[in-house]
């Protein structure tokens, strides 16, 4: 009962992650990329909590998503470091 | 015999508390994912971006280091207080990491979305 629950939990969030994907490949700008970079980062850590929950080695998946938690954070302030000094970002059309 | 059925009766409404706080988890993660998908420009796109992930995280760990913490082992207690942490890390990390993107916006000269330059868009297209 408790693991369809947890599966369907995950199956649903594959689909948020697949809504963030397209800001990923289609963001009129380079930060959009990153937008959508972080926000599918923050939900794979919970996606990988499910995944320890259902194969009942929680123990183990709890190390890897805290690991993945930082190396998104450092991810993403190394890449927003980066891309600031791109002047002619704004060329770009900003809107759609 | 008869500490069964309380027992069994004490795992039902834990499980209920779980599914409540899953669910409302994913009630903010697909609010952000819409706001993503639809608000006009990158600056107004960070804001479901940082505020609802971020709760959103917090209350779906929430909910699962609730769950891991049925039997009230020692080691499902650590293994608790670990996911604890990842909530404490992304707490404090996902505002940050919002808040370094508009600054590398802002440096970048990204012109923030008002309905002046939208109209003039519209006019030329």
């Amino acid at each position: 009962m408790m693991d369809t629950f947890f599966l369907s939990v995950g199956l649903y969030l594959c689909l948020l992650m697949v809504f963030s994907l397209y800001r990923a490949v289609f963001g009129p700008t380079v930060l959009d990329r990153l937008i959508g970079v972080n926000a599918i980062g923050s939900k794979t850590v919970v996606l990988l909590l499910i995944i320890g929950v259902l194969y009942k080695r929680v123990d183990m998946f709890v190390d890897i998503a805290l690991a993945y938690a930082m190396l998104n954070f450092i991810a993403v302030l190394a890449g927003s470091r980066y891309f600031q000094k791109r002047k002619g970002l704004y060329e770009e059309p900003p809107y759609k | 015999m008869d500490k069964w059925p309380q027992n069994h009766e004490e795992i039902h409404f834990m499980n209920f508390v779980v599914a409540f706080l899953l669910l409302f988890g994913l009630v903010f993660f697909t609010g952000g994912g819409v706001g993503i998908l639809r608000f006009p420009d990158f600056y107004t796109r960070l804001h479901p971006a940082g505020k609802l992930d971020t709760l959103g995280t917090l209350l779906m760990i929430a909910g699962l280091a609730l769950y891991h913490i049925h039997d009230l082992t020692l080691s499902s207690v650590l293994v608790s207080a670990k996911m604890i942490l990842i909530l404490v890390f992304i707490f404090l990390s996902s505002p940050t990491a919002t808040h370094s993107i508009v600054d590398a916006g802002m440096r970048a000269g990204l012109r923030p979305w008002t309905k002046e330059i939208y109209e003039k868009l519209e006019k030329n297209s």
